[in-house]
């Protein structure tokens, strides 16, 4: 492959991916035909509630989909041009950490109770660098002066649990820092954090996002966290893309029958002060998520649509762009859009 | 009808009330290691009328789950008292602390851990109604608990089945149903919807405010998200480290946010609208750990508006905003 073709490329481009898993009873397809491009220093939000498929697609990006259980069917995933499906373990061990990296949910877990975080820090980088021990360790206290640890040359000798969630957080940060990646995946980063600290994390994530003009891969289920921190969203329901956009026309004008749903069902801030003109209770998404092994025929989100039509439960919509940008999989997108 | 959302039900009769209630806990010890305390809820007064919920918010550590607790006295007060229906429960024997229980329940956050999975749905929500011999023979339990289904949202042919047969609102569902079996007048709610889909937290949110209308019930909602907070109260308070900081009628409180820390928490939080991005004023570090809190204000080390010599020596009382609303904020330097 030529320069001239890797440096064009979008940081991580997904087409036709589909993955899942060997059941007892038959084949699961957590992620069915999704396709997505993160743009080079560019944000991007994938979300979805459980059984999107949105974990999976980080598992298959990070190559880290268990197997033989879980495997990757059909699709290419592409790292700034370069296939990684199909890539060999070994392949995976350079490229992890060094080009892509990922934070996870739950910091407590993620982290060692045992060792130091400067000691794992340092052996993030040691994985991938031929740097001395002494070295390390003062590149670890770089990368947590960077993520906004304070006293990083005395906090690098801390334990795990001598820090607290929001701290721990900004360990795990710097771990998936350590060597510089060009694409961070972050899934669910703050859902365990308090609002406080949310915030405080999903801002240092963007001046990070900005300073070493990182790609961010966020997921998540919350859409309040997306408004903020993401140029561009890809809805999922029930392994299916369903609708991408622009942050802001996203939220202005969302295209798809599950995303407004899921909008209208937030309640509103200030609705105290509505008085009489308060809803009495808040609109929703009837029904269920559908098991992804007993899925409805046509549209997966037809039996919840308030929309629904006899021809949405015979036929799947195309997922089809209907305006500059905008990507929806509805029958009756254009009645939306007008 | 009950008067809407929006405002404090100001005339209905009072059903729960906690004077100076604190629960302390002994931590550490050891060799060599003195014991410390944590003071996980220090010297709080609540108020909860027949019909009313009461939104308890405040980020984790602050104490509000324990105040949940020990209103039912799931957890011994270390001092104080609550009076439920004008009966002191601190001063209850066993007896008359069981037959008052029926009358108070608890719905909690986590729908998995909190159904025993080898009952079947029938003997999880029927449970109470045997333990208070509020249904004699087994056609009636059938009947009963087939009605409770029905009422929250399930289908009678659920009684068969397994927790694990069901998805995470309706196991929020059932836990609703085993709350409601005994009639209650009064129901703790802690997180009731911060495990569950976004699709399926509206619907929770909304059974419960059915359920309020046409049982009358009183909530006490303890939640970190202020938006359903705000949806569902008709009165806050907002907790930090142990104590109320804030508190009064919902529109009130969160629509002047009077504490710093009010404001922190709004500001911090994540709005589904990205025109509002650059509003954000967000508050630094962490809360401070309750076993060593700090002098004066616990909140002084991370708030905007604190003066030395002020903030960090004297603890803030919480004081009436203006006369008569009952909105109340504990600061030296509230904001106008």
């Amino acid at each position: 492959m030529s320069d001239a073709e890797t440096s064009s490329a979008p940081a991580l481009e997904v087409r036709g991916l589909v993955a899942g898993f060997q059941t007892e009873r038959g084949l699961l397809r957590a992620v069915d035909d999704l396709s997505f491009s993160l743009p080079r220093g560019g944000t991007l939000g994938l979300v979805g509630e459980s059984g999107s498929g949105k974990s999976v697609t980080s598992l298959c990006v990070m190559g880290l989909l268990p197997e033989p259980h879980g495997r990757i069917l059909a699709g290419s995933i592409r790292l700034q041009g370069r296939e990684l499906v199909g890539l060999p373990e070994r392949e995976w061990q350079r490229l992890r950490g060094a080009q892509v990296a990922m934070i996870f949910q739950e910091p407590m877990t993620s982290l060692n109770p045992v060792y130091s975080v400067g000691a794992q820090i340092g052996e993030a980088v040691r994985l991938h660098r031929k740097v001395s021990r002494r070295d390390a360790r003062a590149r670890a206290v770089e990368l947590l002066k960077l993520v906004g640890i304070p006293d990083p040359a005395e906090r690098v000798d801390a334990y795990p649990h001598q820090l607290s969630g929001g701290m721990r957080q900004r360990v795990m940060i710097a771990m998936a820092l350590s060597c510089e990646p060009s694409v961070l995946i972050a899934d669910e980063p703050t859902t365990a954090l308090d609002v406080t600290i949310q915030a405080q994390i999903l801002e240092l994530l963007r001046s990070l996002q900005q300073q070493l003009s990182m790609s961010v891969l966020l997921i998540t289920h919350d859409l309040g966290v997306v408004a903020h921190h993401v140029a561009r969203v890809v809805v999922m329901y029930a392994g299916r893309l369903v609708e991408e956009a622009p942050v802001a026309e996203l939220f202005a004008r969302p295209l798809h029958p599950y995303t407004r749903g899921l909008l209208r069902s937030i309640p509103p801030v200030g609705s105290s002060r509505l008085g009489e003109a308060r809803p009495r209770r808040l609109p929703t998404i009837e029904g269920l998520v559908p098991s992804l092994l007993d899925l409805p025929g046509g549209c997966r989100f037809a039996p919840r649509c308030e929309l629904r039509e006899p021809r949405c439960e015979a036929e799947e919509p195309v997922y089809r762009e209907i305006a500059p940008g905008r990507q929806v999989r509805c029958h009756r997108a254009e009645e939306a859009l007008s | 009808m009950p008067p809407g959302r929006g405002g404090a039900l100001v005339t209905a009769p009072t059903l729960l009330q906690a004077e100076h209630l604190s629960g302390y806990f002994q931590v550490g010890g050891g060799f060599f290691r003195p014991r410390k305390v944590l003071r996980a809820v220090d010297d709080v007064s609540l108020r909860v009328r027949r019909g009313e919920t009461v939104g308890l918010v405040g980020e984790s550590g602050c104490g509000k789950s324990t105040l949940g607790r020990l209103l039912l006295r799931l957890i011994e007060p270390t001092a104080g008292r609550v009076a439920f229906d004008g009966q002191d429960l601190t001063l209850l024997s066993a007896e008359e602390l069981r037959r008052l229980r029926r009358r108070m329940q608890i719905i909690f956050q986590d729908p998995y851990s909190s159904l025993n999975p080898r009952m079947s749905v029938r003997d999880i929500v029927g449970e109470g109604l045997q333990i208070h011999r509020m249904v004699q023979g087994r056609a009636a339990l059938e009947e009963r608990v087939a009605e409770l289904l029905q009422r929250v949202g399930l289908r009678p042919e659920h009684r068969e089945r397994f927790p694990h047969e069901f998805s995470g609102g309706q196991r929020q569902r059932i836990g609703i149903a085993r709350a409601l079996a005994v009639q209650p007048e009064f129901i703790v709610c802690d997180e009731p919807t911060s495990a569950l889909d976004v699709s399926i937290q509206a619907q929770i949110v909304n059974l419960l405010l059915d359920l309020q209308e046409s049982l009358g019930l009183s909530f006490l909602l303890i939640s970190h998200d202020l938006k359903v907070v705000e949806f569902m109260s008709h009165r806050v308070a907002v907790m930090y480290l142990g104590r109320i900081v804030e508190t009064g009628p919902t529109a009130e409180v969160f629509g002047r946010r009077a504490h710093p820390y009010t404001r922190a928490l709004f500001s911090a939080l994540p709005v589904p609208d990205p025109a509002r991005r650059s509003l954000r004023v967000l508050v630094e570090g962490d809360p401070p750990s309750p076993i060593d809190p700090p002098a004066g204000c616990a909140f002084h080390p991370r708030c905007p508006r604190a003066q030395r010599g002020r903030c960090d020596v004297e603890t803030p009382r919480l004081l009436e905003v203006t006369g008569g609303s009952g909105h109340r904020v504990a600061c030296h330097f509230p904001e106008e």
